[in-house]
């Protein structure tokens, strides 16, 4: 792509280009020199047959060194280098190697992978100063250039450094200024993820709230709980809920005195976001309409009269759902459809509201097709879509994702939804999905993607550990005939109990992503963050 | 605002006439503190700022001016009167203040003493968007034996049967045993939405409900409801199953016409509220379901909907026989963090308090006296050797020297003269018990006032027990 995606900041567009420019150049140079230096290793390698295996080998060693640095480096880094820069890399890699046992090919390279790394990388930035100096050195993948680049140093969310006590501490005084109760954590965290917040469904945070609640509207508590509860679950779900809470909110408003509603609204909507992510951590569809809600409250001009500024942001919230979310599902669908032949055998997992949309309204324009819809513990969200599904009339089967090896066989493709898409292309989506995809992948099953594009989010995530959600340990207790094996779980000092909400599937096992701008390849996603962050 | 709370003080206490003849049942006091204090306490541990409080005339004035009736609650109290003669219920109290109600509303009675965690029965309320919310709990045995009765009673008290689902929180099914006539008449539609229902009879209703706005309103336009425990609830447990509440043919007519005189289509309107487009989407888009196994959707689509918490553990009383105060007296001190003596009261040194006793201020205990299990009301003296177990002393009794109490209530400003020795007996307000008397298992108290209470089989029992007629010197029967 010729165009990849930017980083937020603003000032390092020059030098990005700069970089960009600079790597192409070097994969031109690179590339002159690596036919050189193949046609001297063949001389090479037709005089030493015995060295070739071993050196071999060891050029493959410090080539899979490269990679596993870069997605470490890049946190919030613009993730457009390293993806044309790791092109290079290997090859430059590579050709100063077989470079170095050319001309002494008598001893073994016996040099440490370190001390090989140095000479590459110092052979590399000679290369760039000759090519363009003055120029800062662009990170290719060290952490170190990186920063430079970056200059605004971005803090890490406070939901994701739990295990930080300085952190903690800094969001309970926070907590405490916002008057918010303080939800602790319950039970022992496996340690790969005790930098996530754990809390017990029966631990409510409205036990430390007064009844009729006076620092936070009743609605927003209203959805608290039924965030914590489980009652309104889904990312789409649980974004309408949110809007609908804050139409109520912004209808009890009144404009305090000497304030300035544009202002004032926003301050007061901070408290009941903090609130909310104490019930349960905020999914990026949500993140993505308080932005929007938070854009259009600041906007509003400060002649405007209350009522209308109201009656304004009323219809702006409307205006929202109706285009995102109902209007790109009734859009999705359409595209949708075109896939879906008769004689189709659609996978599809758990529940997700835009994939049983797209399967109703399919089965309504008599498309042939019929569904498997596999389940997984301990949320078992599939019954709820097997139960519509069959409701309509669609013909379903209905399996646990321990059979999907043997059922896969039979399925011309799946349908995935998401909970949001990342900005390198990785579909971060229920636990389960991504082991979907992969078997999908090995079958040669289509998978395709829908999303939504107000689901978009610009967080780049590699694995399912930076950033997660660990719902109740105690959901994963099964009580069969009155008695519960895992009963006393806490009182077992070897055992935790891991129950994780959401896994990141690689773009490389999804075919297609639909959505409400059209079906675009998932490598796709950051062109479309710039252009909806251009429009906006 | 989204709750407001609503104590109802007005009831007369008719199932303990023996007390409240004289002092109003909202003042009777338990562990030294008037009644009402205990549900005021709990909405304001709870964090209400504001109680709506709704009595009688007389109660209005002794809480006023009395000064023994201290009820130091830092909330604002709004005291509404009605007559006391009136015969309201308390859904007729309920709508006599509807114009004060402007959100949905927290009823609580003056007789519940507990320490049960409010925010149970009104998350249950917020979450699910319900329209009743109730508190219950696992009755416990009374353990006391009740003056004046022999033996341990059972009288024949109407069970409640009250059916919940398989969660334990909706509330399917709710009748006394009083208005069935045969047997337990379940309806069909019941159980095809919820094939299982767990029915328990042993539960006390707490008389703490969450209700709705549109539910008062409801109340305001059918008069013919009057008791919101006896009418309004199995109404409104009743009508979540009904054909015309779920239909959603008459919920398109209702939209439309917006003035029918019929009650059911009245209850409908008013709990359909705005935004409902977008409420319905996020029901739509949510994978949450209260029940598996059948095809229909969340609720099954009903729009009413009631729920109780029932409690296992903890104490729940309702102050409203002679043997639930009893009871309430010896568990009162665990609710409340004071000093079992209090600071003001005079308390030789020679005398033995026993560790779960309580003694209210001003009190004056002389030597040698052996108080075990008991609660001495505020401002009462008590001579020397003097031995009270298991007993009630309430405010302004005097105690002559010698005296033997057992198991007893004394009212107000009795007198017990020298040398009683009273056994399980409860002694009515202003009473003077003669010296050396020995009353066993007897009510004693005035005639006079026996022309206003309404017989209860207690008293009629008792009458033909007395022995007081013995033992009286000047041959007046006290009974």
């Amino acid at each position: 792509m010729a165009d990849c995606g930017e980083p937020d900041g603003p000032g390092n567009k020059d030098d990005i280009t700069r970089s960009k420019n600079e790597g192409k150049e070097l994969t031109k140079e690179e590339k002159q020199r690596l036919r050189k230096q193949k046609k001297h290793q063949k001389k090479q390698k037709e005089r030493k047959n015995e060295k070739g295996p071993s050196e071999t080998e060891k050029d493959k060693t410090p080539v899979s060194l490269l990679p596993p640095p870069q997605p470490v480096a890049t946190q919030k880094a613009p993730s457009a280098l390293p993806a044309p820069a790791s092109a290079p890399i290997p090859v430059p890699a590579s050709a100063p190697f077989h470079s170095s046992p050319a001309p002494s090919p008598a001893d073994k390279p016996a040099k440490s992978k370190a001390e090989l790394k140095a000479e590459r990388r110092a052979r590399q930035e000679t290369d760039r100063a000759a090519k363009q100096p003055g120029s800062s050195s662009s990170g290719i993948k060290t952490k170190v250039p990186l920063s430079e680049l970056n200059p605004v140093v971005k803090r890490l969310p406070e939901h994701v450094q739990v295990d930080d006590p300085a952190v903690v501490k800094r969001l309970a005084k926070k907590l405490e200024r916002q008057q918010i109760p303080l939800r602790s954590d319950y039970g022992y965290k496996v340690s790969l993820f005790s930098h996530l917040h754990q809390y017990s469904r029966k631990a409510p945070l409205t036990q430390l709230l007064s009844i009729p609640s006076t620092v936070i509207h009743p609605s927003i508590v209203r959805l608290g709980l039924q965030y914590s509860q489980g009652i309104v679950a889904g990312s789409n779900a649980r974004s309408v809920a949110l809007l609908h809470a804050f139409k109520q909110v912004i209808r009890d408003y009144t404009t305090p005195p000497n304030e300035e509603l544009s202002r004032d609204l926003v301050n007061k909507l901070k408290p009941y976001i903090s609130f909310l992510n104490q019930c349960r951590p905020l999914s990026a569809s949500m993140g993505n309409a308080i932005k929007y809600i938070k854009k259009e409250i600041s906007n509003i001009p400060s002649q405007c009269k209350e009522e209308e500024a109201k009656t304004k942001l009323l219809t702006c919230i409307d205006r929202y759902i109706e285009e995102k979310i109902v209007l790109a599902a009734k859009a999705i669908s359409k595209y949708a459809i075109e896939k879906i032949s008769d004689g189709d055998v659609i996978l599809v997992y758990g529940y997700s509201s835009l994939v049983n949309n797209i399967l109703c309204e399919a089965f309504e324009k008599s498309r042939k097709f019929r569904v498997i819809v596999v389940d997984s513990r301990p949320r078992l969200e599939g019954r709820e879509a097997l139960r519509r599904l069959v409701q309509r009339g669609i013909s379903c089967t209905y399996v646990l994702i321990s059979a999907l090896s043997y059922i896969l066989p039979e399925v011309s493709k799946v349908f995935l939804g998401a909970h949001a898409l990342l900005a390198n292309g990785y579909v971060m989506s229920r636990v389960g999905t991504s082991q979907i995809a992969l078997v999908a992948r090995t079958y040669n099953v289509p998978v395709l993607v829908c999303c939504e594009t107000y689901k978009f989010c610009e967080r780049v995530q590699t694995d399912s550990f930076v950033s997660n959600e660990l719902d109740d340990p105690d959901d994963l207790m099964v009580t069969r005939k009155g008695k519960t094996q895992l009963e006393n779980w806490q009182d077992v000092s070897s055992l935790g109990l891991l129950n994780l909400v959401y896994d990141v599937t690689p773009p490389d096992f999804v075919d297609l992503v639909i959505t409400d701008l059209g079906m675009i390849p998932c490598t796709s996603v950051p062109v479309v963050l710039r252009v909806k962050n251009l429009d906006q | 605002m989204e709750l407001q709370a609503v104590l109802m003080a007005a009831g007369g206490g008719s199932r303990m006439m023996d007390l409240t003849y004289n002092t109003p049942k909202p003042l009777l006091p338990v562990g030294n503190k008037p009644l009402i204090w205990y549900p005021l306490n709990l909405l304001e541990r709870v964090g209400f700022e504001e109680v709506i409080v709704i009595t009688t005339k007389e109660v209005q004035k002794m809480i006023s001016t009395d000064p023994k009736v201290k009820l130091d609650v830092k909330m604002k109290l709004d005291l509404v009167c009605i007559q006391e003669d009136a015969d309201m219920g308390t859904a007729d109290a309920l709508r006599h203040i509807q114009q004060k109600v402007k959100t949905d509303v927290l009823v609580v009675s003056c007789d519940l003493i507990t320490d049960a965690a409010l925010h149970e029965v009104v998350d249950l309320f917020r979450a699910h968007n319900a329209t009743l919310s109730m508190l219950m709990s696992k009755a416990h045995e009374f353990t006391e034996t009740v003056p004046g009765q022999k033996g341990k009673k059972k009288t024949g008290e109407q069970r409640d049967f009250v059916g919940v689902d398989g969660t334990g929180k909706r509330l399917l099914f709710m009748a006394n045993e009083a208005d069935l006539d045969e047997g337990v008449v379940i309806r069909k539609s019941i159980m095809r939405k919820h094939p299982r229902m767990h029915i328990k009879t042993g539960l006390v209703d707490a008389h703490l409900y969450c209700l709705k706005k549109s539910v008062v309103d409801f109340l305001a336009d059918n008069k013919s409801i009057s008791s919101i425990r006896g009418e309004l609830v199995p109404y409104l447990v009743r009508k979540q199953f009904s054909k015309s509440t779920n239909s959603p043919k008459v919920i398109d007519e209702t939209h439309q016409n917006l003035k029918k005189n019929d009650s059911n289509v009245n209850l409908e309107i008013q709990i359909s509220s705005r935004d409902e487009e977008l409420l319905h989407l996020t029901q739509e888009r949510s994978c949450w379901n209260d029940h598996r196994g059948d095809m229909s959707d969340a609720y099954h689509g009903g729009r009413l909907r009631c729920y109780v918490h029932i409690m296992d553990e903890g104490i729940c009383y309702r102050v409203n026989t002679l043997a639930a105060y009893i009871e309430a007296n010896r568990l009162a001190p665990k609710l409340f963090d004071e000093p079992a003596v209090h600071p003001s009261a005079v308390v030789s040194e020679r005398c033995l308090i026993g560790a779960d006793s309580i003694i209210g201020a001003s009190c004056q205990i002389s030597d040698k006296t052996s108080i075990k299990r008991s609660t001495i009301g505020v401002s009462t003296t008590v001579r020397e050797k003097v031995k009270v177990t298991n007993s009630i002393i309430m405010h302004g009794v005097t105690i002559e020297e010698g005296c033997n109490i057992q198991g007893s209530v004394i009212c107000s400003n009795a007198v017990i003269g020298r040398g009683a020795d009273i056994k399980y007996c409860l002694v009515g307000s202003a009473q003077r018990i003669e010296p050396d008397a020995l009353p066993f298992e007897t009510l004693l108290r005035p005639p006079c006032l026996r022309s206003t209470l309404t017989p209860t089989s207690t008293h009629r029992s008792t009458h033909t027990q007395c022995l007081f007629k013995q033992l009286n010197r000047n041959n007046t029967c006290l009974c």
